[in-house]
């Protein structure tokens, strides 16, 4: 998902960065505010940018006969709420582009816009859905972590198709082609990191059960056998 | 989340895990001739915007001079979040001990 440096023209590099501002510094205050009220916090919020940061290093093979990494940024969003992913989210983005150049700097923007804000947010809102269905936890965090991880891709085909219309087929051809290439390579590794979330959340239930439950992630009932 | 402490879910998802990637590995395409298998998919799409003649405006600041030193940097990313993971969950599990034991101690 990550658009290359110098690949997006500068006026949408600005337009994507001005969208993205908002939602990082909202999610830096966010982060501060989470950090304080409890140890706990800390350690949840420090978890779930780690997560992100090792997942979005590890490239995987998919059935395409592509690579792609996952994102892992559901897991946050379920934690705290999507805001905090938006500034966690562009740490990882900017060690990318800094240390590795992977992504870039001027693209920086619309990376962040993909990975850090429109994945979390998807992801928040399927697990929001899902909760209000008698559906047992695991269910919802299976669908938000996968979802987060290929909506990001989606995003991302959408972002390059603006750019960069087909010359015959126009802004639906360069989506397909786009889509074609990321979208599809990435639904196993979505699945796969949809398991993977519940694995994580499980381990959280053991450990973390009033904390989750304080968070709301969780309710009474099903923290009550723990 | 899971009703009792059972080793075996774990186990049947790390289980699922693997399988999703052996599945993705074995039944992948063969690359066309003279290209890598298992490309990321963002050089992919890069390659498929210089075809269209797009020219990047801009160039990274700094580059690692070679993918060996790449892949150290991607190790040194995941090997960084890795290690951050680890403390945070072993702190969380070990704050839950203490308070187990508190508990139990309480009620004596």
């Amino acid at each position: 998902m990550h658009i290359a440096e110098g690949f997006l023209p500068p006026i949408q590099c600005a337009v994507w960065f001005a969208a993205s501002a908002p939602f990082v510094i909202h999610g830096a205050r966010a982060v501060i505010a989470k950090a304080k009220e409890s140890p706990e916090n800390k350690l949840l919020l420090a978890a779930a940018g780690a997560f992100t940061f090792v997942l979005s290093a590890i490239k995987l093979p998919s059935v395409t006969g592509s690579s792609s990494h996952p994102t892992g940024t559901g897991a946050g969003a379920i934690l705290f709420g999507p805001p905090v992913m938006a500034f966690l989210g562009t740490i990882v983005l900017l060690f990318q582009a800094l240390l590795l150049a992977h992504g870039g700097l001027t693209t920086l923007g619309a990376n962040v816009f993909s990975m850090a804000i429109a994945g979390p947010w998807a992801g928040y809102g399927i697990w929001k859905l899902i909760r209000r269905t008698s559906a047992p936890a695991w269910v919802g965090v299976f669908f938000a972590m996968a979802v987060a991880d290929l909506v990001t891709y989606c995003v991302t085909s959408v972002q390059l198709a603006i750019a960069f219309p087909d010359a015959a087929s126009g802004f639906a051809g360069a989506l397909t082609k786009f889509l074609t290439v990321f979208a599809v390579t990435q639904i196993p590794l979505a699945v796969a990191e949809g398991v993977l979330g519940v694995l994580l959340f499980g381990f959280f239930t053991r450990v973390a059960a009033p904390e989750l439950l304080r968070l709301g992630v969780l309710k009474e009932k099903e923290v009550a056998h723990v | 989340m899971f009703k009792r402490k059972d080793w075996l879910i774990g186990l049947g998802l790390v289980a699922i895990i693997v399988v999703i990637f052996v599945f993705s590995f074995s039944m992948a395409p063969e690359p066309a001739d003279g290209e890598e298998s298992f490309g990321g998919t963002d050089s992919a799409v890069t390659a498929i915007l210089e075809e269209q003649g797009v020219e990047p405006w801009f160039s990274p600041i700094f580059e690692p001079g070679s993918g060996e030193i790449e892949s150290g940097l991607f190790a040194l990313q995941a090997g960084l979040g890795g290690a951050i993971l680890g403390f945070a969950l072993g702190q969380l599990r070990g704050r839950a001990a203490a308070r187990k034991e508190l508990a139990t101690a309480d009620s004596d």
